[in-house]
């Protein structure tokens, strides 16, 4: 790699999130969720539909601001930290919306992903002069060679963004985030919308950047095949508090969780949870299902 | 698909030019700019150096509203700030005429910042109508600050001397004018090319993904506003100039209007729709009454009958290219060029 990083640290980094609790006037997004993402390792993050996981990415990438608690980045409190100091940090994020800049080609937009680390002003970018000729070509070279070769992308490397199909959109998001030399990469469902080939490609390249690149990745994903597959450790969320963690396979075995996605099958269970929800925090949707029973 | 295009560096495949026709045509285009003043006479030699003007200023406001998607309806005010520094430090200081353009242009890009401090709480409608905010009380500030501005009879400028010499007529202020313009068209190519322009663009498509990036949204708003209004200042500095004259009417805020609808009529977000823009809406109206000159001898009465059907005509072009080029006169050129890529191959 050229140049150095700004943070003067290179290599995966460890993320720690410690007692973050969020809430939205009276909703509580996150109640005090702990959990760590190792550093070159897989961690990610499920949850039912509401679990709040979202939110706890958003915390981590610094839109929103907890109440309570702390992100921690390589030991670095982060919690009060804007989003462009981040991504200089080494934070780099996809959304679960393709977040794409629409008008742009997919070079420039992999190329937007190095912003931070660029050190262009305007004058010199105006007469496009000595170094910042010298770093855009830096760039192009590294982005060619690094990405675009390695997502397979480089026969769409000059079409809009706009007229790529889904699954490419998603590819050219990952190699965005892949030009902020990251540290950690938070993937917000990667495969969401996908056909099964598609999935099984995007599983591919997520193995291979942790391989080759050895990047902290911490996904939230709904697929459960492609979580158990590839994750080397799985943090379940539910109603805004980790109810299990651990390998895929102790997770899938835990019986909070089948609960969390299934229910216990126990109505006398189910019915005791939701009056202590409502009486909390009157979020859930649960209640309206009560509704609906009684209307039915 | 265009074959033969092959490259061997980055450097080549990321250069303005990649083709040999692209840069053949703009060869001949600038050997054309050389000529022009030689061929023309002096009311199309006055139309060419308002053409340059407006082309300066039409590039800046593109730069802002194009590009980076805050939408301003100020251009026209921060023409006069550096019209008005041009005059003052003429008159003033004396300074020589380059200077003075520069200066224009730093002191428009100054106030340019303040005016877009509002940008970075509103956008669309709402940051349009701050910046005609912002030009009224400019307009105020030029009416009223007397020792600076002379009033409501403003100021009349000797002509600018550039080397010694005088520019007194058209042809001379031509090639000063074009010159300076072109360098201008070239920095905002150029800024396209780099990290500054790109998030410009990463802005306007979607300002949240442009922060997880690591851009400033705050840094590079304020930016395309300075950007912007030093492009205005310079231009108004052209302008006052040319003219010779600056008053607080000089600069109305139909004038700001004018800049947005050359954008919109030559493609926004695109260096030579400002180009196509500003040269289609300063040269349309006046060759349709040579339209109307030509009728005269048919119809006697032309003149008098007709000079209000070319404004409606002007009108209905404008919304003539929003309904069906609504990428603007840019797109129509793109849209050729592809043509001739398979030409004469393609059926």
């Amino acid at each position: 790699m050229t140049g150095a990083l700004d943070s003067g640290a290179t290599g995966a980094a460890r993320l720690e999130v410690e007692d973050l609790s969020l809430s939205f006037g009276g909703l509580k997004a996150l109640r005090g969720v702990s959990f760590s993402a190792e550093p070159g390792s897989i961690t990610a993050l499920i949850g039912p539909n509401g679990a709040g996981k979202t939110s706890m990415f958003n915390c981590i990438s610094g839109f929103y601001k907890p109440q309570k608690g702390s992100v921690r980045f390589d030991g670095r409190d982060v919690t009060r930290m804007h989003p462009p100091e981040r991504a200089a940090l080494g934070f780099a994020r996809t959304f679960q919306n393709i977040a794409l800049f629409r008008g742009m080609t997919v070079l420039d937009n992999i190329k937007l992903g190095r912003h931070a680390h660029m050190k262009t002003g305007l004058l010199q970018a105006l007469a496009y002069w000595g170094p910042a000729q010298r770093e855009e070509m830096e760039l192009r070279a590294e982005v060619e060679r690094r990405i675009i070769d390695f997502l397979e992308i480089d026969h769409i490397r000059n079409m809009p963004v706009a007229a790529l199909s889904y699954g490419l959109q998603k590819r050219v998001e990952l190699a965005r985030a892949l030009a902020m030399r990251p540290r950690i990469l938070l993937l917000d469902e990667p495969v969401a919308g996908m056909n099964r080939e598609e999935t099984e490609d995007m599983a591919r390249f997520i193995l291979d950047v942790k391989e080759e690149w050895g990047t902290t990745i911490l996904m939230v994903e709904h697929d459960m095949g492609m979580v158990m597959d590839i994750s080397d450790h799985v943090v379940v969320l539910n109603f805004g508090e980790v109810i299990a963690r651990g390998l895929p396979h102790e997770v899938q075995a835990d019986p909070h969780v089948t609960e969390a996605y299934l229910g216990s099958g126990d109505p006398a269970a189910l019915m005791a949870r939701l009056k202590g929800e409502t009486g909390t925090t009157g979020n859930s949707g649960a209640p309206t299902d009560d509704r609906r029973e009684d209307v039915a | 698909m265009k074959i033969g295009t092959a490259k061997h560096s980055y450097q080549a495949d990321e250069a303005l030019l990649t083709t040999r026709p692209q840069r053949l045509w703009m060869g001949l285009f600038a050997l054309g700019l050389c000529i022009a003043p030689f061929m023309l006479d002096n009311y199309w030699l006055y139309l060419a150096c308002l053409v340059a003007i407006n082309v300066a200023s039409a590039t800046g406001l593109n730069i802002l509203t194009g590009y980076t998607g805050l939408v301003s309806l100020g251009q026209a005010a921060f023409m006069a700030v550096g019209a008005y520094t041009v005059g003052w430090m003429q008159l003033r200081l004396g300074t020589p005429f380059l200077l003075n353009i520069v200066a224009g242009g730093i002191v428009a890009a100054a106030v340019g910042l303040l005016v877009g401090l509002p940008s970075l709480r509103v956008k669309g409608l709402y940051l349009a109508i701050a910046t005609i905010a912002a030009s009224i009380i400019l307009h105020f500030v030029f009416v009223n600050w007397q020792s600076v501005t002379n009033g409501n009879s403003g100021l009349t400028l000797t002509p600018a001397t550039f080397l010694g010499t005088p520019l007194t007529d058209y042809k001379q202020l031509y090639f000063v004018f074009v010159p300076i313009t072109a360098l201008m068209v070239l920095g905002a190519a150029n800024l396209f090319r780099t990290r500054v322009g790109r998030a410009f663009i990463a802005i306007r498509d979607r300002d949240i993904s442009a922060e997880v990036l690591g851009i400033s949204l705050l840094r590079y708003k304020l930016t395309s506003f300075a950007i912007s209004s030093f492009y205005a200042g310079v231009a108004g500095g052209m302008w006052a100039y040319f003219f010779r004259v600056v008053t607080p009417e000089s600069f109305p805020f139909v004038y700001s209007i004018f800049f947005l609808a050359a954008i919109i009529v030559g493609g926004m977000g695109t260096i030579l729709g400002a180009i196509l823009g500003a040269v289609f809406m300063t040269l349309v109206p006046e060759l349709l009454r040579f339209g109307i000159d030509w009728l005269t001898p048919v119809l006697p009465n032309a003149a008098a009958m007709l000079s209000p059907v070319r404004t409606i005509v002007f009108g209905l072009l404008i919304v003539g290219f929003l309904i069906f080029e609504p990428k603007g006169l840019a797109e129509i050129v793109q849209r050729t060029r592809r043509y001739f890529h398979l030409w004469p191959f393609k059926k």
